[in-house]
C-alpha cells in the first residue's frame, strides 16, 4: 500500500517497503555480521602478518574461510547500495543494527558466554528502536514540477 | 596510556569516524541519485542498474571514503584495543550519520526516527561495553 503523507511542504515520506525489500534488509545483517566473523576467524587461522610476510595478506582471501567472509561482505554491499535506492539512509542504519543483537545472543546460545544484565537491556533497547523505525516511513521524497523525487515506480500490487 | 598515545587513539578513532560517515552519505546521496534498482530493472533491466551505478560520481566517492576507512579501521586495530575502536567508532559515526541524514541529506527525520537512533545508539553503547 502506498502512504503518500503531508508533513511540511518541502517534502513528503512513503512506506517504500515490501516483504522482498525487508528481506533484503536481513540479508545487509546476516552479510555483514557473518562476514566479519568468517573474515576474523579466518585472519585468526592464518595468523599474525608482520611486515615480512606480507604476501601473507595478499593470499589471505583464498583461506576458505576468509573467502566465505568476503563473499558475505558482498552480499552485505549489493544489498545495502539496492536498499539505499529505495529507503532514507536513517532508515536503513538504525533497522540493521540487529544485527549486534544477533552477535550477543549467539554468543550466548552457541557458545555459553554469559550475558550481563546491562548486555540484555541493551539487546532490549536495540529491538524497541528496530522496531520502532520499521513501523515509521522508510523514503523521503521531494515533490518536483515533473513528479516526485527519486521517481518510484508504485505499482499497488506489489505493495501489499 | 600516555598523553601522546591517547591523543593517537582519538584522532584515529576521529578520522576513522569521519570517513566512515562520508562514505555512507556519499553512497546514500548516489543510491538517491541513481533511483529504485527495482524501477530501473523493469525499465532497463540488469545492466541498467550497473549503469546507473556506475555513471554515478557519488558512488565512487563513497567507494574511496569507505575503502579509506578500511585500511584505516585495519591500521588502528593494530596499535589500539579492538574493544575501544569498535564501540566508539560505531557509535559516533551512527550518531554522525543520523544528524548528517537530516541536514545533508535532507531526509524527514521525524521524531519516531529521533527516538529509535537513540534507543539503538544507547543499546549500542551498552552491548558493546
Amino acid at each position: 500500500m502506498q502512504e503518500v503523507q503531508q508533513s511540511t511542504p518541502a517534502h513528503r515520506h512513503v512506506h517504500s517497503m515490501n516483504f522482498l525489500r525487508y528481506l533484503l534488509l536481513a540479508f545487509i545483517v546476516i552479510g555483514s555480521t557473518f562476514g566479519d566473523v568468517y573474515v576474523a576467524k579466518g585472519m585468526k587461522r592464518i595468523g599474525e602478518i608482520s611486515v615480512h610476510r606480507l604476501g601473507d595478506l595478499i593470499l589471505a582471501p583464498l583461506h576458505p574461510y576468509v573467502a566465505l567472509g568476503i563473499a558475505l561482505l558482498a552480499l552485505f554491499y549489493f544489498s545495502y547500495l539496492a536498499s539505499l535506492s529505495w529507503a532514507d539512509l536513517s532508515y536503513i542504519m538504525p533497522s540493521t543494527t540487529f544485527g549486534y543483537v544477533l552477535t550477543a545472543l549467539l554468543a550466548h546460545f552457541m557458545l555459553g558466554e554469559r550475558v550481563p544484565l546491562t548486555r540484555w537491556i541493551g539487546i532490549a533497547m536495540i529491538s524497541l528502536g528496530v522496531g520502532l523505525i520499521t513501523g515509521g516511513h522508510s523514503l523521503t521524497v521531494v515533490p518536483t514540477p515533473e513528479g516526485v523525487s527519486p521517481h518510484l515506480e508504485m505499482k499497488p500490487e506489489a505493495r501489499s | 596510556m600516555n598523553h601522546h598515545s591517547l591523543l593517537t587513539t582519538w584522532v584515529m578513532i576521529l578520522v576513522l569516524v569521519g570517513l566512515n560517515s562520508a562514505g555512507d552519505m556519499s553512497t546514500a546521496k548516489a543510491m538517491r541519485r541513481v533511483g529504485d534498482f527495482g524501477a530501473i530493472r523493469r525499465r532497463a533491466g540488469l545492466w541498467g542498474v550497473v549503469r546507473g551505478v556506475l555513471t554515478e560520481p557519488w558512488f565512487f566517492i563513497g567507494l574511496t571514503a569507505m575503502t579509506l576507512s578500511f585500511f584505516t579501521m585495519l591500521a588502528a586495530l593494530s596499535i589500539i584495543d579492538l574493544s575501544i575502536v569498535i564501540p566508539a567508532s560505531a557509535s559516533m559515526s551512527f550518531l554522525l550519520n543520523l544528524i548528517g541524514a537530516k541536514f545533508i541529506l535532507k531526509e524527514h527525520v521525524t521524531k519516531r526516527r529521533w527516538i529509535s537512533g537513540i534507543l539503538v545508539l544507547g543499546g549500542i553503547v551498552l552491548l558493546r561495553t
